[in-house]
């Protein structure tokens, strides 16, 4: 793959990318959350169509022009996406042929299809019958389902976006041991992958991504690379004056402070996602949280915004000095509490609505006299927060899916503002938005500290977590892994604390804590 | 506002317009005359008053009410076995009918709401259970209502007298106050506005629109007068649509429709229940329904075990003529007012230029079709969908 350019609206995903893999090797692809990974694999198995980005992929030599997945297919390129994608409610079997049905004379062939199942199921380790439903196996046997599917389509080069995500240390183990036994038999595979340890233990060559571009490509045909080598390519970038000055001025007060908090999954209710989680934002304070996808930072965030995710929830919640029992969303508005949510799109503003409508939403009341909206007020409100925040709208009227991300997530801070919160947790409030608005919403987080409230933020983004913070949690797997103080705290340090809770939580997972 | 953008905006609007000039010619101006304009209305009652609580049931995210026809059914036929089985009055009846219809739809909002049955399945039940209740009420009989206090409540002409004789002049009086006052009430709220510096439309614009307004007002009073004056169910059309023209257009409680249906998860997320929105879509849904089987019952003067058969379709024709958003999260009552009458339009239109039953199914097929097109075709245009 040379040159590669995506293009996102507003953002520049990958900005000439090149990656270079050869035959019959295992190559990682490592990098923070965000640095174009998956993307990049996504251009690469035509789930990006060509034409949506810039650049040339050669493979055996043919220039390849992708419209669909089914077009990498067709040559032995297949994906497996982190998220899997296999129906529940069908057989292994079913699944595996799913969309490449062995064809009868009439309909499917059944039998055909169950012994092939059986066939590949075979090479992956997997015993179950092919007639299983999806939904009575594991993760990790799922997972060796979807290479059992990949193998099932003559695949040659399979691409895994974070294989392990979901695994124990033995079926991780377990899975990287097939992959180098599958490249002994010629197969190449692309892994994208957080877990160093494993990168280190499987691949023969590590390409580092960053801000949309390749840093390095490291080689590992001996296995014995230093995982400090890695962190220090994934996150080494010189800081410059990307974040607005604030005066810290850190008051003693707590403003919001959470003890022991457990949390349930809502649907796999005996898996723990939050586990013993305390801690604590003064006002006047910003507090990071640190960790990678799948930490529990979300969940945490809404478990207490409201008891909006998860069951069995358990802990103290305290609000400048108060114990609070919120049971709702609207408890929690009413207590002081802002949620300003990760995912701006699905979670967080409603789109075909005006930048005046979603402003009022979370405290509608403010704008209301009796239950009746005062429309003219309401545009004022927002004409107020459009200058204030500088949102680039011609008026308030303006559909909010005509806005660019940066602009979006502006509307949806001032939604939160105006809902006026003593606490505000950001979760990712700067995701895929370029360099210009994140800056502005760095300056209006600074604004509100100035204001003595409480800021915690969410993010994946190191730089900025030391770049704004006072104090950084770092969680991983649900737990509170470290605190340090932003002054002392380095990337290498934030990292370090997560890989090496990886390693001692290990042991914790098999009990399916 | 260029002129597509004028012409995208009302296109309904037009549609209209240009639909019942096209029926004026081909009737022979037989749909002018007053008692046909004076009936349009009144025969679409029920499109109207439901089309109302539709609305929200379909600002939720699309979701429609299958059981309106039914529950219609079951209330009048409650009204008719109450009134001629019974001692009790008109006022008494019309408590326990709009009482039970309270009830269907609290049942209905629960289901729905609270236990998150999806509200296709939901409502399809509650399609065959009231019809099935109504049925059973009535014996498979059909009851006719002779309560003259009933009757006058809802399906009467106001008389006034002195004034009103072979001309209702009442009617044209009625009609042009109400014209004036709209008048009056833009160049009030206009020079309100100016005062506190809010923006504003084109005076040119707005104006325009008032007047066009005014002279439909005026001549349809016009007509109203040469037939038999002010129908008192007008009055119950008129007091339900500015009703709920009200709440879906200032009310906290009205925005929330919109806001599950464009958005569920960012609507709770914002700490609505959005169980509650649920809830009462469905439950207003089912007042409503409930009300106009009192109008039905009225205007026909007995309920039979099919009335209101088919109704329902009607209803949610009506909406989705009238633009209101398949996905949900978007539509007006004045909308959907625009889609029900062009519909009534195309129904009398056809009926009385003769034409066979069952093409009218089919013509009705085409333009619902045309609409929802139009609808999916320019919200993708725009990127919305």
């Amino acid at each position: 793959m040379s040159n590669i350019t995506k293009l996102y609206p507003g953002v520049r995903a990958l900005d000439n990318v090149n990656l270079e893999v050869e035959r019959g090797e295992i190559h990682a692809v490592v990098g923070e959350n965000g640095a174009g990974k998956s993307t990049l694999m996504n251009v690469l198995s035509g789930t990006i169509p060509i034409g949506d980005y810039e650049g040339t992929i050669l493979y055996d030599g043919h220039n390849c022009h992708f419209k669909t997945v089914r077009d990498s297919e067709a040559l032995g390129i297949v994906i497996i996406h982190q998220e899997l994608a296999l129906i529940p409610e069908l057989s292994i079997g079913e699944n595996m042929f799913l969309g490449n049905e062995r064809k009868g004379r009439l309909g499917i062939d059944w039998d055909e299809t169950f012994s092939q199942a059986a066939t590949h199921m075979k090479r992956v380790g997997l015993k179950d019958s092919p007639s299983t439903m999806i939904k009575d196996i594991g993760t990790g046997k799922q997972q060796l389902v979807e290479i059992a599917k990949a193998l099932s389509r003559n695949v040659k080069l399979l691409i895994l976006d974070e294989p392990t995500s979901s695994l124990n240390s033995e079926d991780s183990k377990m899975l990287l041991d097939m992959l180098i036994d599958f490249k002994k038999q010629g197969m190449t595979s692309i892994i994208i992958s957080h877990k160093l340890s494993e990168v280190a233990y499987a691949a023969d060559k590590i390409t580092v991504m960053r801000d949309g571009a390749t840093i390095e490509t490291i080689d590992n045909t001996n296995h014995n690379i230093d995982e400090d080598r890695i962190i220090r390519g994934m996150v080494g970038r010189a800081m410059t004056d990307r974040f607005p000055k604030r005066e810290h001025n850190v008051s003693a007060e707590i403003g919001m402070e959470v003890s022991d908090w457990c949390v349930n999954h809502p649907v796999y209710t005996e898996k723990r996602v939050v586990n013993h989680v305390s801690f604590n934002v003064h006002k006047g304070e910003i507090v990071g949280f640190s960790g990678l996808q799948g930490a529990g930072r979300t969940e945490l965030a809404r478990s207490i915004f409201g008891k909006s995710y998860g069951t069995a929830i358990t802990g103290t919640l305290k609000v400048a000095g108060r114990e609070l029992k919120l049971k709702s969303e609207r408890d929690a508005i009413e207590a002081g509490i802002a949620y300003v949510t990760e995912d701006r799109k699905l979670n967080g503003l409603v789109l075909v609505d005006s930048v005046a409508r979603n402003n009022t939403l979370a405290r509608l009341e403010k704008v209301c006299h009796r239950g009746i909206i005062d429309v003219n007020m309401e545009n004022r409100v927002a004409e107020e927060y459009k200058e204030k925040l500088r949102i680039k709208t011609p008026t308030v009227q303006q559909f909010v899916n005509n806005l660019s991300g940066g602009n979006q997530q502006k509307v949806l801070l001032s939604k939160w503002m105006f809902a006026d919160p003593e606490v505000l947790i950001l979760d990712e409030p700067t995701r895929g938005i370029d360099v210009g608005a994140k800056y502005e919403i760095y300056t209006i987080m600074n604004t509100l500290v100035a204001q003595g409230k409480s800021v915690v933020m969410i993010s994946s983004e190191l730089t900025e977590l030391l770049g704004m913070c006072d104090r950084i949690y770092v969680m991983n797997e649900g737990q509170m892994v470290a605190e340090m103080d932003a002054a002392d705290a380095t990337q290498e340090k934030i990292m370090g604390a997560i890989l090496k809770s990886d390693k001692t939580s290990t042991k914790d997972e098999n009990k399916g804590a | 506002m260029n002129a597509s953008a004028v012409i995208k905006k009302y296109t309904m609007t037009i549609a209209l317009v240009v639909v019942f000039v096209f029926f004026a010619i081909l009737t022979h101006g037989r749909l002018l005359y007053a008692q046909n304009i004076s009936n349009l209305l009144l025969q679409n009652a029920y499109v109207l008053v439901m089309a109302c609580g539709m609305l929200l049931c379909i600002l939720t995210g699309g979701n429609v009410d299958l059981s309106i026809g039914a529950t219609l059914c079951l209330v009048a036929a409650l009204a008719a076995q109450l009134l001629s089985k019974t001692a009790l009055g008109a006022f008494a009846t019309i408590a326990i009918c709009m009482a039970v219809a309270a009830g269907i739809g609290a049942w209905q909002g629960f289901w729905i709401g609270h236990m998150h049955i999806p509200p296709f399945i939901a409502t399809l039940a509650g399609m065959f259970l009231f019809r099935g209740l109504g049925r059973v009420l009535l014996a498979s009989k059909t009851v006719s209502i002779a309560n003259r206090t009933f009757l006058d409540m809802f399906s009467s002409y106001i008389t006034v007298p002195g004034i009103d004789s072979k001309v209702y002049w009442s009617a044209l009086i009625v009609g042009i106050a109400i014209a004036l006052a709209l008048i009056v009430l833009t160049f009030v709220s206009r020079s309100k506005k100016a005062r506190k510096g809010y923006e504003m439309k084109s005076a040119v614009s707005e104006y325009a629109q008032i007047i066009a307004i005014d002279v439909l007002i005026i001549a349809y009073s016009w007509q109203l007068a040469h037939y038999k004056g002010i129908p008192v169910m007008l009055l119950w059309i008129l007091l339900v649509v500015l009703v709920f023209a009200f709440i879906t257009s200032k009310t906290a409680f009205g925005r929330y429709f919109y806001a599950v249906g464009g958005n569920e998860k960012a609507t709770k997320l914002s700490g609505i229940d959005t169980k509650k929105v649920y809830f009462w879509a469905y439950f207003w849904m089912s007042v409503l329904a409930g009300f106009s089987g009192l109008l039905v019952a009225s205007r026909i003067g007995s309920v039979s075990g099919d009335t209101g058969l088919t109704y329902e379709l009607d209803t949610i024709g009506a909406c989705f003529i009238g633009g209101a958003s398949a996905y949900g999260g978007s539509g007006t009552v004045s909308g959907i007012i625009v889609g029900a009458i062009l519909l009534g339009v195309i129904n009398q239109g056809m009926s009385i230029y003769g034409l066979d039953n069952n093409w009218q199914y089919v013509v009705k097929g085409a333009v619902l079709l045309t609409a929802v097109i139009f609808d999916v075709v320019s919200n993708h245009k725009t990127g919305k969908a």
